[in-house]
């Protein structure tokens, strides 16, 4: 157990890293669009931070679209194997 | 080595049957070299050789190379060479035998030059495939394995039907540009459709996919769809159809595999995700799209395959596979958790690694050509594989909560698989030129400008941290043991379901026409039993006296009228 406990995200710390570097990377690739133009074909696309917030949105509203699509997808693991449902008889365990 | 008019398909099914008679090291010889001779050969096949022959009226072409075909060909035979060294350690005849033949119909397939042909390698990648499935063993396995073969089997027929109206109609069977201009184009496009995974026609694959072998899978991510591709680009590119259906592909699947728990189903979502970028390519139909779209298919294979692969090792050694039960194999599975984070470094496009080089091509295309909607919901799809396939995938297998699972790396060849196609994933990012001049038409495309890594760069960057904000203030949806309804739930659940009170609804009318059919019989025994029962009129036994004294009164008349 003791080689265990230096496993590099048992220690919080390095999670916290982890997470300051994303951040830390995420602000310089932002800033990037300050001095740097990028040539475009879409209006949309030259607008500042475009691809940075269009990703954060979208991951953001994937993520709760889906979660609330879960109230109505979201059945137990043996709903086609139950005896009453579709082929459930078919299924012998 | 040998004669160039051989299809490639040939040495595949005989590697087959050399499989099946032979045991251990020499079987995994055969089974090894089979892919790398074939490949090397291949390599001297150029394009333009056509092998023809006659058959009653038709000309049939089972052998024809132009450089579409010779680049699937070029796939078809490293996704072999990966998924025999990935299930070397697999001691089972059956799998070994059907992933040979399996690889084989693949190619058999992309090198027919006719619609018979190629209607013969359709059934036969069903027919091989189905035991990539069943070779599970479990109940749950072979009751998907059925529903796949009825799926895969009726896409076959289709494609026979239209073959055989598109030759009522005059056409010829050459498998060349057909179009959706009549109703033949139409049953082929739905037989193409149904092993593409379109939307509403996929669910065989996220069915069937996930209860495969550890090692079946692998096959089958790169065989079945990628045929389904190059049929599409073969016979419908330019149709603006095409476009949205695979903008649809791209979106969907990808809501799906965020609340998925079986980590390779996850992956079977993100794979029609993957499949949808390859048929916006097609729909679009100008020369980048296209080769885009092929660029894709070729780099899908070995990103997809390596994902599968960890996964597929991953169940292998701890025998579990859902998201909810693991977590922390990174302590004890290092290699396979970094093999798995360049499949999805890949998959995610991330610069330098090969999903980068190919998906931009299509992404490109569609702005250029003014598909600004169809741009957007392919950059939606763009930051969502990242979500679920690039950080979920090796986030809950490796990472996320310790499950307690102490698990160990999987078998060398395992590694090894998955090593040759992490290499070629980083290869084909850092020098995609290789692949560029495989394609079917020029490449006038740099990947590797400011503005393309810098875009791609905020888009990854800002999905994970979406990821991780989600993460930390607990938003994310956790893993949960579960089933999620689809299309499926229409032929597992609604049809039988209806069936079934259709068959309650009529038995009432059934049991009432049946005991009105009785009343009826006992009502005509009771009239036949009254005239021809024992004591019935007509079943008296007549006395010989009676029988002479009316003869005597029939003659007797007789004679008084005549």
């Amino acid at each position: 157990m003791s080689r265990e406990r230096q496993h590099i995200f048992d220690n919080p710390n390095n999670v916290r890293r982890v997470v300051r570097t994303l951040v830390g990377i995420c602000i310089g690739l932002v800033a990037i669009d300050f001095i740097y133009h990028r040539h475009v074909t879409h209006p949309w696309e030259g607008l500042w931070g475009f691809y940075a917030f269009f990703g954060f949105a979208a991951c953001v509203a994937l993520v709760l679209i889906a979660k609330e699509m879960r109230k109505l997808v979201m059945r137990s693991e043996d709903y086609y194997t139950r005896g009453e449902g579709g082929e459930g008889t078919d299924v012998d365990d | 080595m040998w004669m160039t008019e051989l299809p490639p398909f040939v040495p595949f099914f005989i590697g087959a049957l050399i499989a099946g008679i032979t045991r251990g090291r020499l079987r995994a010889v055969v089974l090894l070299a089979i892919p790398v001779l074939g490949g090397v050969h291949l390599l001297n096949i150029d394009a333009g050789v056509v092998w023809q022959m006659q058959f009653l009226d038709y000309t049939l072409t089972p052998y024809r190379v132009d450089r579409l075909s010779l680049l699937f060909g070029y796939l078809f035979h490293i996704a072999t060479f990966l998924g025999v060294l990935y299930a070397l350690h697999v001691r089972d005849t059956l799998q070994q035998v059907s992933a040979m033949l399996y690889a084989g119909s693949a190619l058999g397939a992309v090198f027919a030059g006719d619609f018979i042909t190629l209607f013969v390698f359709w059934e036969l990648l069903a027919l091989t495939s189905v035991f990539l499935i069943w070779a599970r063993r479990t109940p749950a396995a072979l009751q998907a394995g059925l529903r796949y073969l009825i799926i895969q089997v009726f896409s076959g027929v289709l494609l026979l039907a239209g073959t055989l109206v598109y030759l009522h109609d005059g056409g010829s069977l050459a498998f060349e540009y057909i179009g959706l201009g009549s109703l033949a184009g139409w049953l082929i496009f739905l037989a193409f459709g149904i092993k593409c995974a379109f939307p509403l026609l996929h669910n065989w694959l996220t069915d069937a996919y996930p209860e495969a072998t550890p090692t079946g899978t692998v096959f089958l991510s790169a065989f079945t769809t990628k045929v389904a591709v190059y049929a599409l680009a073969r016979g419908f590119p330019g149709t603006e159809l095409l476009v949205y259906i695979g903008a649809i592909m791209t979106c969907f699947p990808i809501f799906f595999a965020v609340i998925e728990n079986d980590l390779r189903r996850v992956l079977a979502y993100s794979l029609i995700n993957q499949v949808g970028f390859m048929v916006v390519g097609i729909g679009i139909g100008t020369a980048l799209a296209i080769n885009g779209a092929i660029a894709h298919a070729f780099n899908d294979v070995i990103f997809k395959g390596l994902l599968f692969m960890s996964m597929g090792a991953v169940l292998h050694v701890t025998g579990r596979i859902n998201g909810s039960e693991l977590g922390g194999l990174y302590k004890t599975m290092p290699k396979t958790a970094a093999l798995c984070m360049v499949g999805a470094a890949s998959i995610s496009a991330f610069p330098l690694f090969s999903g980068f080089v190919s998906k931009s091509m299509v992404m490109s295309a569609s702005l250029q050509e003014g598909y600004s909607m169809v741009w957007l919901a392919l950059l939606f799809a763009s930051a969502g594989v990242f979500h679920h396939a690039g950080i979920k995938i090796p986030f809950f297998a490796f990472f996320a909560h310790d499950s307690g699972i102490r698990a160990h790396e999987p078998p060398t060849n395992m590694l090894l698989a998955m090593t040759v196609a992490a290499v070629l994933c980083i290869f084909i990012g850092v020098y995609p030129w290789l692949l560029y001049d495989l394609l079917p038409f020029a490449v006038d495309y740099t990947p590797y400008d400011a503005t393309h890594v810098i875009a791609q760069l905020q888009l990854l960057f800002f999905s994970a941290l979406a990821f991780t904000w989600l993460k930390l203030y607990g938003l994310y949806p956790p893993e949960l043991r579960s089933v999620n309804l689809d299309a499926e739930w229409i032929y597992r659940r609604l049809v039988p379901r209806a069936v079934r009170r259709l068959i309650a609804a009529l038995r009432p009318i059934d049991t009432g026409i049946r005991a009105g059919a009785l009343r009826a019989a006992a009502t005509v025994v009771k009239g036949l039993s009254r005239h021809h029962g024992q004591e019935g009129v007509l079943a008296r036994t007549w006395p010989t006296g009676s029988m002479v004294l009316w003869i005597a009164v029939l003659l007797g008349v007789y004679l008084v009228l005549y």
